[in-house]
């Protein structure tokens, strides 16, 4: 090994155990550590990967274009609404034919979801030095 | 320039040329998903866009990872000069990826999803794919033999294995309800390993692009020296920190945020050094403009640069609250998947192809006139979505928001654009692309 190898290794080294340190430090201090999910949104978000609904429905602004933002949907339409959106279908969303019992689970999800934040945009607070909060 | 292999039936060709085929195939979904964005509703009872997207989703990242692993193969051993170490692996890792590719596929025509971004299959799929990966690099670290005093790109091919090997398993925890249950916990860990994941595959390209540069310009202190290493640990860092840039709206620990936007800003060196040597670069680039493979790496450099300015700005947590959720975000990715992995693939494809095969002067031609094509729209098409970010950022911020519909109605002039530089963008690079199979083919007959 060179000088240069030794210092190269110890740069790399430094970088690879600070980044297991913050990957094992995630893990386990999750920011919300207590699980305070339902079963039925747990279920909820196993049909929604299920179906893919991603690919089309933003959840935080992640997901496709398509379709809106779900994340707050809950908050400004009404259970018996995004039910009937689910049941039957849009001109653009496909009637998935999903089970009453598979509607309930994806509504408690969104519900769940809702609940945990906001995703709207007007709602964060801007600093000085570039930072957001909400 | 030397030839790297003359082994027709050598397996990492069939890599590149799977993944050539996966890109078409990908290319060909992305269209039908832009036309289903124009027309909506456009064959949902048959192929509905939550299908479409994957289909192109993923058929474009398998042609990332199949084209990088290829490549990364072919010049082992090139740099080498030998044969890789485990050829039986290599066959193992070649049946299991392009097996399990084809049934992903298939998976998806009959609706079968594990609903995750860029991994939206059956979680079973997760196995074969994690296998054949360490197969990988069992054969590299084999090949490669010793790690002492290696150029930057047997770092980075290392870094790239290593990592998205860490990040693939990492992407998988959600599969344990500890990880799964909370939609924050579960968004946070996802796009940690997302976010470093495409700077694992990111470090197979670059490093195979830095290989080809030094092969074309013979300029063997480069990939050696101070200023490569500070580059690469620069990308390093990035990789391993920069990853919470993608949910900086989540309501999640606010140091992700903190720390992902300090380390971001270290990618203003990395902008401030390509403006300062662009003289030296564009004398670089007179001399070797005849190389067509050169011709791609240089129109990758262009693209790092429009990219990077992108993603500095959407660094910015108060930038990013405007264009996060919107098509400015697809910009970006469209610019750094396009514009950078592709083209230096698509250089490397070259190489490796042009040496061991008859290319006639005619197919090159058609290949130059693909160039030009592919880079003209991809920015017509780079320009248009970030027009329609912008349109869609404006309506976000409405106080008295317009319905969705109204607002993707409004936007469908910027959308018809978008998808018209898509169908040109996409004749280009099968200009690239086809001589490449077709002298394939030829050879073929001729053995």
């Amino acid at each position: 090994m060179t000088s240069a190898d030794i210092y190269k290794i110890g740069v790399a080294s430094l970088l690879t155990v600070s980044y297991l340190a913050y990957s094992v430090f995630l893990y386990s201090t999750l920011p919300i550590p207590k699980n305070s999910t339902s079963i039925a949104a747990q279920q909820g978000k196993l049909v929604w990967q299920k179906y893919n609904c991603n690919a089309c429905h933003q959840v935080y602004g992640q997901g496709g274009y398509i379709g809106p933002d779900l994340t707050n949907v809950c908050a400004n339409r009404s259970e018996l609404f995004i039910k009937t959106f689910l049941k039957y279908g849009t001109p653009t969303m496909p009637n998935f034919n999903l089970t009453e019992q598979e509607i309930g689970q994806i509504v408690a999800f969104l519900k769940n979801v809702d609940a945990s934040g906001s995703a709207d945009p007007r709602t964060f607070k801007t600093y000085i030095d570039g930072t957001i909060k909400q | 320039m030397v030839p790297l292999n003359n082994n027709k039936r050598d397996i990492a060709k069939r890599f590149i040329l799977f993944a050539l085929s996966l890109l078409l195939f990908g290319m060909a979904f992305g269209l039908l998903g832009t036309l289903q964005y124009l027309i909506p509703g456009l064959a949902k009872n048959y192929i509905s866009f939550e299908k479409t997207r994957p289909l192109h989703v993923s058929s474009v990242i398998f042609w990332i990872l199949f084209a990088a692993i290829g490549s990364v193969l072919s010049y082992v051993q090139a740099y080498r000069k030998t044969q890789i170490a485990f050829p039986i692996l290599l066959k193992l890792q070649w049946g299991l990826f392009a097996g399990t590719t084809i049934l992903i596929i298939l998976s998806y025509f009959t609706g079968k999803f594990g609903g995750r971004e860029y991994w939206e299959f059956d979680p079973i799929f997760f196995l074969p794919i994690l296998l054949g990966w360490i197969f990988f690099i069992i054969n590299f670290i084999a090949t490669i033999g010793t790690f002492k005093n290696q150029p930057v790109y047997v770092w980075m091919w290392a870094t790239g294995c290593f990592f998205f090997l860490f990040t693939f398993i990492e992407s998988y925890l959600w599969v344990f309800p500890y990880f799964r249950n909370n939609i924050i916990n579960d968004m946070t860990i996802q796009w940690k390993s997302y976010g470093s994941m495409v700077g694992a595959w990111n470090m197979l390209i670059y490093g195979c692009g830095f290989y080809l540069l030094e092969k074309i310009s013979e300029d063997k202190t480069y990939a050696k020296s101070t200023m490569a290493f500070v580059l690469y640990f620069t990308g390093l860092t990035n990789l391993m920190f920069n990853w919470g840039h993608h949910i900086y709206t989540l309501p999640t620990h606010h140091f992700i945020q903190r720390i992902s936007y300090l380390i971001s800003m270290s990618e203003l060196f990395i902008l401030g050094r390509i403006i300062y040597k662009w003289k030296s670069s564009l004398t670089e680039a007179q001399k070797l403009y005849h190389e067509l493979a050169y011709r791609f790496l240089l129109a990758a450099d262009v693209w790092v640069f429009l990219s990077l300015v992108l993603a500095i700005f959407m660094s910015i947590p108060a930038i990013n609250v405007y264009t996060h959720g919107t098509h400015i975000t697809v910009a970006h990715s469209m610019g750094t998947t396009i514009g950078i992995n592709s083209f230096i693939l698509l250089a490397i494809v070259i190489d490796i192809i042009q040496n061991s095969n008859n290319i006639t002067s005619n197919q090159i031609k058609w290949m130059k006139r693909g160039f030009w094509m592919s880079n003209i729209s991809l920015l017509i098409f780079w320009l248009s979505l970030i027009i329609a970010g912008i349109l869609k950022s404006k309506w976000q911020m409405q106080i008295n928001k317009a319905p969705f519909n109204e607002m993707m109605s409004n936007a469908k002039p910027i959308f018809i654009l978008f998808s018209v530089s898509g169908i040109f963008l996409f004749a280009g690079i099968i200009a690239v692309i086809l001589p490449i199979l077709q002298s394939q083919i030829n050879n073929a007959k001729t053995d």
